[in-house]
């Protein structure tokens, strides 16, 4: 049993899990109406998209510097990330953006129905 | 006690970023750490705020399970995305934060935040004012399983 190859074939596997996430995440800025939604859809790349391509480094890196740097990197997204997007959100606020919500939505849907 | 625990932490993720063992190295790292501690303890910051070291034991069972949740809403928010209807049911809610301290409620905030989905865009007091992405996630905040959870780490009751 070569272990190598089991080790690449599961860096393989989250690498690409990862980068879908990242990819999903992106393709949901685009579809999501607007700015509050649009953070939902962020939040998918910097949570699980980032911690599979993480996961993936780490099982390739091995025991060592690289790891523990890597899993300080991930602490890092884990604290900053919903910091950033709370501050996103109140600037949005504080900015009288409003948050488009469910009826809103519908009405439109509606209008472009007619 | 927590100047202690400071210096610890501070010194292992100094010796990570270096991965140099030379005395020259390490004394410079001594002495930023010595500086460091110093600068923090000039402004107050070392207390169960700035440096809450007495949640790290809790932390262990916590975080998996926050990870856990995180996964599973990551999941359902990515099958939203691509579902071609963009099933979606934008809703503002309020929650009210059980935990007792302002770091309680602060990890109950940014654990909603972290969870895809949802996100906490303001803060009065313990009311957290909440975007949901769908009504079921907003419902399923408001039933307060996540709240509980926060609290039973903060290490109050419930």
């Amino acid at each position: 049993m070569d272990w190598t190859l089991v080790r690449d074939l599961v860096t393989w596997a989250l690498l690409l899990s990862g980068s879908f996430f990242f990819v999903v995440g992106a393709v949901g800025m685009v579809r999501m109406p607007d700015l509050f939604t649009r953070m939902h859809a962020a939040s998918v790349t910097e949570t699980l998209g980032v911690g599979l391509l993480l996961a993936g480094m780490m099982l390739e890196a091995g025991i060592g510097q690289i790891t523990a740097k890597l899993f300080i990197l991930g602490a890092l997204f884990f604290f900053a990330s919903p910091v950033s997007t709370h501050a996103l959100a109140q600037a949005a606020l504080h900015m009288s953006v409003k948050p488009k919500l469910a009826k809103d939505l519908a009405a439109r849907d509606a209008a472009a129905g007619e | 006690m927590r100047h202690i625990s400071l210096i610890f932490v501070l010194g292992l993720f100094w010796l990570l970023l270096s991965g140099f063992f030379t005395t020259f190295l390490l004394s410079l790292g001594v002495l930023t750490v010595v500086v460091a501690v110093l600068a923090t303890h000039r402004m107050a910051a070392i207390d169960q705020e700035g440096h809450p070291v007495q949640l790290a034991l809790r932390a262990v069972t916590f975080l998996p399970w926050l990870i856990w949740e995180i996964v599973k809403s990551a999941w359902s928010v990515s099958k939203i995305i691509l579902d071609p209807k963009l099933p979606i049911s934008p809703t503002m809610t309020t929650v009210t934060a059980g935990q007792k301290t302002v770091v309680g409620v602060n990890v109950y905030g940014n654990s909603i935040t972290l969870t895809p989905g949802t996100v906490t865009v303001g803060v009065q007091g313990k009311k957290l004012a909440i975007h949901a992405l769908t009504q079921d996630g907003a419902a399923d905040l408001e039933a307060g399983a996540m709240d509980a959870r926060v609290t039973r780490f903060e290490g109050g009751a419930a």
